[in-house]
């Protein structure tokens, strides 16, 4: 079962087999604007729903980004680092940010799908 | 340059100007030396470098012309108006500089006996009395070296006083939204975790939801007063009541002091640390134009943890505590700086206050708040105000008025560069879309606001008016136009190496 799910902070998360992708949205990238530096948590790192997992840094400020779930990151997008634009290019497919170990997968029932975060995005 | 019609590449007195390597010309000199000794042993531990150090060789003409010409591409406050809100770029009197050049103050060193040095001492201690004075409170710490180095140092006695107590595990810190970034910084710096605490709608800080985040693990709220939106934080009475009854400190981020001084003592709000950025509220030299100087005032229960050295009154004229052993009753958190602080900028930020008087400090703080409201009243149709007025010493707009005009904040202020401003604020403070932060300060007339004023509003119409593309190519009028920031950031080229090092590395 594979599903993608979404949070007003405007991250995305699709899980797959009990491992979370996070990336952020499209949307988010447009509001940050060209992204120059990103600081991504390393392995073995637990991150708490909501809590602070990444940083993206774009010629107007300094963002965090915060992980939908909580759980146990198992690998961070290494490509990011030389690759920074790519966030840009692609911010919900090769720009994916890191992967983890859902705790908890009822959790996933707290974010939106894509048609409520469309709704949602309509509404800013 | 690629666009200019000359055939030097210079435009008039807009000279394009090399890098000071590529200038150089292998042993061209300014002045004759003899040639010096060979040197046949080592001086240096070890450290003596192994290759010439590849400066370039200039004449003395070359040199002064070369860092002229780069001078006269600056923009500073005596070039013309600088409403950077949230930096208080104002006037440096020239009664501050003549003072600070004194010798008696200029070629004086740290390392000089103290019965040598009394009047610089004086100038410190009259300086801290004039801050405790100004604030209410009863002690401050003169040694950090700008605003964020003293939040970090009201923030180490903060922690000091609550390891003394026994009170270690309180480690969270509460910052708002709208806070300056160096404030969950310094936290961190500090060993803090932050925590962030919402504004309400209109502009200041949500007491519920600070109340909420209360707690026995709470070391300090951290909140700027007047705010980054340049509103008072009208509550503020209430919120220090709940930050004391939770068991917790008060820390304010004293940076916009000077829409307040002379009017208000931060004591009497229940505040138990803040730093004064002596750069701003009294006008000394500011970023690349010298030092900062950040003291840090404190509370009788935080003084006894204030850093090393303080100059206290001895028994025979001033003396300089060096040692912890020599403070009976203090327990120092330390040291943070080599010497005794930023003595050039005291003296200047004293000559300030001591040629405006108590009187002229308040007429200054009001003056500046004026200046800033009429900015916004003459602003107000032609921008989009972030909150409802009256505002303190700068006004925040945001970017709804570019809505659908293809034009952004950025544009819009690279369009003022064109018109020989220096654009505001832009994207800070993160709480409002686009923001557009001005501050005018005390020191502008009206008529230097009134031409600003024109040139907003006549841009703003420009904007609503379907010109998008004049402002894209913005700035048009510069010695380089547009910048590719990204670039810029992404792959910056830190390092000048000489061609031939460079075809080398391709």
């Amino acid at each position: 079962m594979s599903e993608i799910r979404f949070t007003k902070d405007h991250e995305w998360i699709h899980v797959d087999g009990g491992i979370g992708t996070v990336g952020i949205t499209d949307y988010a990238q447009s509001q940050l604007g060209d992204v120059v530096f990103v600081e991504l948590p390393e392995a073995g790192r637990n991150v708490t729903q909501g809590g602070e997992a990444a940083v993206v840094e774009s010629v107007k400020a300094a963002s965090e980004v915060y992980s939908p779930v909580a759980g146990t990151v198992v690998e961070s997008n290494g490509a990011l680092a030389d690759k920074p634009g790519l966030i840009n290019e692609e911010p919900e497919a090769g720009a994916w940010m890191f992967k983890l170990r859902l705790a908890d997968p009822g959790q996933l029932a707290s974010l939106m799908d894509r048609a409520a975060y469309e709704t949602y995005l309509s509404t800013l | 340059m690629a666009d200019t019609l000359t055939v030097s590449g210079n435009r008039a007195l807009m000279i394009e100007e090399p890098l000071i390597f590529e200038l150089g010309h292998p042993g061209r000199v300014g002045v004759d030396l003899p040639a010096p000794a060979p040197v046949d042993f080592d001086r240096l531990g070890g450290c003596r470098r192994s290759e010439p150090a590849a400066l370039p060789d200039l004449a003395e003409p070359q040199a002064v012309r070369h860092y002229t010409r780069l001078s006269q591409k600056n923009y500073g406050i005596d070039t013309g108006f600088y409403p950077l809100g949230s930096c208080t770029m104002k006037h440096n009197p020239r009664l501050a500089e003549k003072m600070a050049r004194l010798p008696g103050f200029a070629d004086v060193h740290p390392f000089q006996p103290v019965g040598t040095i009394q009047g610089a001492l004086e100038v410190i201690d009259s300086l801290a009395g004039w801050l405790k004075a100004l604030t209410g409170m009863p002690a401050v710490a003169m040694t950090p070296a700008a605003g964020a180095h003293g939040e970090w140092c009201g923030l180490m006695a903060i922690r000091a006083c609550l390891e003394a107590r026994g009170q270690g595990h309180r480690r969270r810190v509460l910052v708002p939204e709208s806070a300056h970034g160096t404030n969950p910084a310094s936290a961190a710096m500090c060993g803090f975790s932050v925590d962030s605490i919402p504004a309400k709608d209109d502009g200041r800080v949500d007491l519920a939801a600070l109340t909420a985040k209360l707690g026995d693990d709470v070391a300090c709220l951290m909140l700027t007063n007047p705010n980054t939106c340049g509103l008072f934080e009208s509550e503020i009475i209430a919120i220090a009541g709940a930050v004391h009854g939770a068991g917790a400190f008060f820390y304010c981020d004293g940076a916009n002091f000077n829409a307040i001084v002379g009017r208000v003592r931060i004591a009497d709000l229940g505040i138990d640390a803040m730093h004064i950025n002596l750069h701003k509220t009294f006008s000394t030299p500011h970023g690349g134009g010298g030092p900062g100087a950040g003291p840090t005032v404190l509370s009788a229960e935080l003084a006894p943890f204030a850093p090393l050295p303080f100059v206290v009154h001895g028994t025979d004229g001033f003396r300089l505590i060096e040692h912890a052993h020599d403070a009976p009753g203090h327990q120092p958190f330390g040291r943070i700086k080599g010497y005794h602080g930023q003595f050039g900028v005291f003296v200047r930020a004293l000559a300030y206050i001591m040629s405006m008087g108590a009187d002229g400090l308040r007429q200054a703080s009001s003056d500046a708040v004026l200046n800033a409201n009429y900015l916004l009243a003459r602003l107000n149709d032609a921008l989009s105000p972030s909150f409802a007025g009256p505002c303190m010493h700068e006004c925040l707009f945001d970017d709804r008025f570019l809505k659908d005009t293809g034009v952004t904040t950025l544009d819009f202020a690279k369009a003022l560069i064109d018109e020989g401003y220096h654009p505001m604020t832009m994207y800070f403070p993160l709480v409002v879309h686009g923001a557009l932060l001005m501050e005018p300060t005390e020191t502008e007339s009206r008529e230097t606001l009134d031409a600003f004023v024109a040139v907003v509003r006549a841009l703003a119409a420009k904007a609503k008016a379907g010109q998008a593309e004049e402002f894209k190519q913005a700035p048009r009028f510069t010695p380089r136009r547009r910048l590719d920031e990204t670039l810029a950031a992404r792959t910056p080229i830190l390092r000048w190496r000489p061609p031939a090092d460079r075809q080398a590395a391709e």
